[in-house]
């Protein structure tokens, strides 16, 4: 039995150790706001926060997971989380909005680790997350609008 | 979240209830009435979209009120991000003076005989950058006449003159009485809607025209938005596929013995393009697929390398082709050359590109006895009703289509007999059960349709002061459209893909011959956001500004000059070129390129400014943009349309492409297959012309200037033509 929290819940896994988490939390918890692009973590549609680490899940096993604290989109709870989406929402990022779940995570991995992101640290932290509408622009802007408000 | 299935699925309002007295009838009798698609998403945003909206009133095809005083506007597009649900029920809720903040949308459901694009005939769907253009007119008649019925209403209940009665911000109101539109819902339903409603003159818009946020905004950041892929239903199976590893291969035989051990496995299901491994989840599926033994026959396959492509293409090119634009004589204009006067030639070549998706492609459906549901990011639903139709030996009405959220699509998703075939083929092996076929990223680049790869040969002659005397020009591609049920859209000899943005350059040029030559092809192309003009542009744009260099013209004074009288042309050539200060000298390392181009009714320049970095790689740092698309009814929305299509184009800058080898596709995921990622963004900078027209295009138009612009800074800043995507620098 694999035991780990998600979303600060609980949870007790018997299934096989080789699924991968994204699977675990879309089909088993229901928890669909992670979402599926390319299954080999190059797209970052799929990044969720595992002991507070942008992770995909896509290729990450269950076996992997045991004592991990993981946190999906729906479980976004902290300061630094409300206002990324917040910001997010006042400059309207979303296009499809597909890849935006997984945009956001990476987002407030960093700045829950950096509250003054440099333009590179944004790079670094953001490159690995794929967004077919282009809306760069935007989430560029918001985290930079996410890091000021966070900052007064 | 779950998603609980009714039975009341498919026997929504718009399919059971024709008229409005019949629903009104039925409104009192039954009380509460299901109305859009059957299942309950547990998220509870305001303006939500996968929210039913029980006890709603319907107006008229487009506009229903509910008790609690919502306006539910219903979207006949699709809203794969380019943000019609907000533009759509603007529109709506411009001419019913409703409150912004009351106002939710719902997908229609697909019925050709309501909610067809005007454009297309009686087919429904989502293309060509036509939402808002098409629905222009239709949805401000449509919100008006039930602002009509509410004036009507409140004048009869109120008994006053419906001279006095007036709205505004979603109350009805005449001297002090009051009403909301819930409150006179019941009465302005019994109402006659007027034949010809007053619209309101552009300067009465209080909506369009301004910042709106995007009303599906907030699902689209907690989650909760629902994609094909979210779709969970009973008893539901998840099915991957097996297709050849080249395009058009058949299934010899497999083996699955070995499958059937995996746990939760459910069978297999032959289908024409391959083999479907069914299972409880998309775990079980993945792994059993992995055990399935396929041997394919490809003997009918494509066996040649992009290099050989090519190199076929270009050979076509060499010679004549059909010829789709005479003007003068410029084969004998070409012949010779007077004092002054300088013959360029180029040939381009342009690559297959991939939609890449972010959702994969996937479709859900479920197959009854007489009757089949799909919950689909549907981008054609008439003609996805009639390919499962002709699957099922149904008739197309039976076929009911839940269109969601698409991750994305350019084009990707409005893809006659392609993968809706494929998940009917499926579902119908398991009758009565849905079954979600599910593309792995793999799969998707596998069974991709391709916008088409294409050589361009250019000759033209140019004077010394900037005149164009003569442009021959042959364009040999792929056509998209032969062989498919979109053939019938084809006029004349070769398909106006092809050359579209070529033939009709508005340059003044004395003598000028398009030829096109459709190259037959077994790798399947579709139209990519901009569909034709995507290449076209390029081909054309990095011509004129080599004709520009050989003359020692200002590349943007020499399309001033060869644009005169155009005057739409001119407008948005003039702004980007004023806005990104086009005539200031950048410092030394640094330089700017300009391509201009009108796709789907509306006209784009952008400027380009690049460099190299560190590392001696190309960088572009800044794009301007000027955009006239008419009215902008959301200029916000068009702006990142803007930035989005920018960022989208400038991927086939920097690496995209298909290649082939052996006809083996290369790039099967996003390891080798290279959209632009977030350090590669530019600044972009988008201006938009005042305008009181009528709005069209602006999903695609932002598109084909961009691949152009960017060579031409390149050229500007290495003394060298760029002649292809992506750019290779040696």
């Amino acid at each position: 039995m694999i035991k780990l929290k998600v979303n600060g819940q609980q949870k007790q896994y018997g299934g096989d150790p080789d699924q991968p988490l994204l699977w675990y939390l879309r089909e088993e918890l229901f928890l669909s706001g992670t979402k599926f692009g390319c299954g080999i973590g190059a797209c970052g549609a799929c990044t969720v926060h595992f002991n507070g680490i942008p992770v995909r899940s896509c290729s990450m096993p269950m076996s992997a997971v045991a004592g991990a604290e993981v946190r999906t989109i729906e479980g976004l709870d902290s300061a630094v989380a409300k206002q990324v989406q917040s910001s997010w929402k006042e400059l309207d990022v979303v296009q499809c909005g597909y890849c935006q779940s997984g945009q956001i995570m990476s987002a407030t991995a960093l700045l829950e680790r950096n509250g003054r992101p440099s333009e590179q640290e944004i790079s670094d932290a953001m490159d690995g997350n794929i967004c077919r509408c282009a809306s760069y622009q935007r989430i560029r802007s918001a985290i930079k609008h996410s890091s000021k408000k966070l900052g007064e | 979240m779950e998603f609980q299935i009714k039975k009341a699925m498919g026997s929504g309002l718009n399919s059971e209830v024709t008229s409005r007295r019949q629903f009104i009838k039925a409104c009192t009798a039954g009380g509460a009435l299901i109305v859009g698609a059957g299942y309950i998403s547990t998220a509870t945003a305001n303006q939500e979209s996968t929210k039913p909206h029980p006890q709603a009133l319907l107006f008229n095809s487009f506009v229903k009120i509910t008790p609690d005083n919502r306006v539910v506007v219903v979207i006949k597009h699709l809203d794969k991000g380019q943000g019609v649900t907000t533009g759509l029920s603007t529109i709506v809720a411009e001419e019913l003076d409703a409150d912004w903040q009351q106002v939710s949308w719902e997908f229609a459901p697909a019925d050709a005989s309501k909610y067809n694009n005007l454009y297309w005939g009686p087919s429904q769907g989502t293309g060509g950058s036509t939402s808002i253009a098409n629905s222009w007119e239709q949805l401000r008649n449509a919100g008006a006449a039930a602002r009509a019925m509410f004036v009507l209403a409140a004048a009869k209940k109120w008994g006053v003159d419906k001279k006095d009665v007036s709205v505004s911000v979603g109350v009805v109101s005449a001297g002090v009485k009051q009403a909301t539109f819930a409150e006179l819902i019941e009465e302005a339903a019994k109402q006659a809607p007027p034949e010809k409603p007053a619209l309101k003159s552009v300067s009465q818009f209080k909506l369009i025209g301004k910042k709106i946020a995007r009303i599906d905004s907030a699902e689209k950041i907690n989650g909760s938005a629902v994609f094909t892929q979210d779709i969970q239903l009973p008893n539901m199976l998840t099915a991957l596929v097996i297709y050849p590893p080249k395009q058009g291969g058949k299934l010899k035989n497999f083996d699955d013995s070995d499958a059937k051990k995996v746990e939760g496995f459910g069978g297999v299901a032959q289908i024409p393009r391959g083999l479907a491994i069914v299972a409880n989840s998309f775990w079980s599926a993945r792994k059993a697929r992995e055990l399935v033994k396929v041997n394919w026959d490809l003997q009918h396959c494509e066996n040649k390398s992009s290099k050989e492509l090519f190199d076929d293409y270009k050979k076509t090119a060499e010679s004549a082709g059909t010829p789709v634009k005479q003007k003068g004589d410029a084969e004998k204009a070409l012949l010779k050359t007077g004092k002054g006067e300088v013959i360029v030639e180029a040939v381009f070549e342009l690559p297959y590109l991939a939609h890449a998706t972010m959702e994969p492609i996937n479709c859900v459906a479920l197959v009854g006895e007489d009757s089949c549901e799909l919950w689909n990011g549907s981008q054609a639903q008439t003609i996805d009703q009639q390919d499962a139709a002709q699957v099922l030996g149904i008739s197309h009405e039976k076929v009911t289509i839940h269109t969601l959220f698409a991750g994305g699509s350019f084009g990707r998703r409005a893809s006659p007999g392609d993968y809706v075939v494929d998940a009917v083929h499926i579902a119908m092996q398991f009758k009565n059960r849905p079954v979600k076929m599910v593309w792995d990223r793999e799969d998707d680049m596998l069974r991709g349709r391709f916008r088409p790869m294409a050589v361009h040969k250019a000759q033209a002659k140019v004077s010394n002061s900037g005149e164009l005397l003569a442009w021959k020009h042959h364009v040999v591609a792929q056509a998209i459209m032969r062989g498919t049920v979109f053939e019938g859209m084809i006029n004349g000899p070769v398909e106006g893909t092809l050359f579209e943005g070529i033939h009709d350059m508005p340059y003044s040029i004395a003598d000028l011959k398009v030829d096109a030559t459709e190259q037959s092809s077994k790798t399947d192309s579709l139209w990519w956001r901009s569909v034709g003009s995507s290449g076209n542009a390029f081909a054309v744009e990095c011509f004129i500004d080599q004709l520009a260099h050989a003359v020692k013209k200002d590349p943007v004074e020499f399309r001033r000059q060869l644009l005169k009288g155009h005057k739409r042309w001119l407008g948005v050539l003039e702004l980007a070129v004023e806005k990104a200060q086009w005539q200031k000298k950048l410092p030394k390392g640094r330089a700017k390129g300009f391509a201009i181009h009108k796709s789907m009714g509306s006209w784009v320049a952008q400027v380009a400014e690049v460099s190299f970095n560190e590392d001696n790689k190309l960088r572009v740092d800044r794009v301007v943009c000027a955009i006239d698309c008419g009215i902008a009814v959301n200029p916000d929305i068009v702006v990142a349309q803007m930035e989005g299509s920018i960022g989208f184009a400038l991927g086939a800058v920097f690496g995209e492409q298909i290649t082939l080898e052996n006809g083996i596709i290369q790039q099967q995921n996003f390891d080798k297959y290279k959209p632009l990622r977030y350090s590669q963004m530019p600044e972009v900078e988008v201006h938009i012309i005042p305008s009181g027209e009528a709005p069209s295009g602006v999903g695609e138009p932002g598109v084909p200037p961009l691949t152009p612009a960017v060579a031409n800074a390149v050229f500007a800043l290495t003394g060298k033509p760029v002649y292809s995507l992506p750019i290779e620098l040696s």
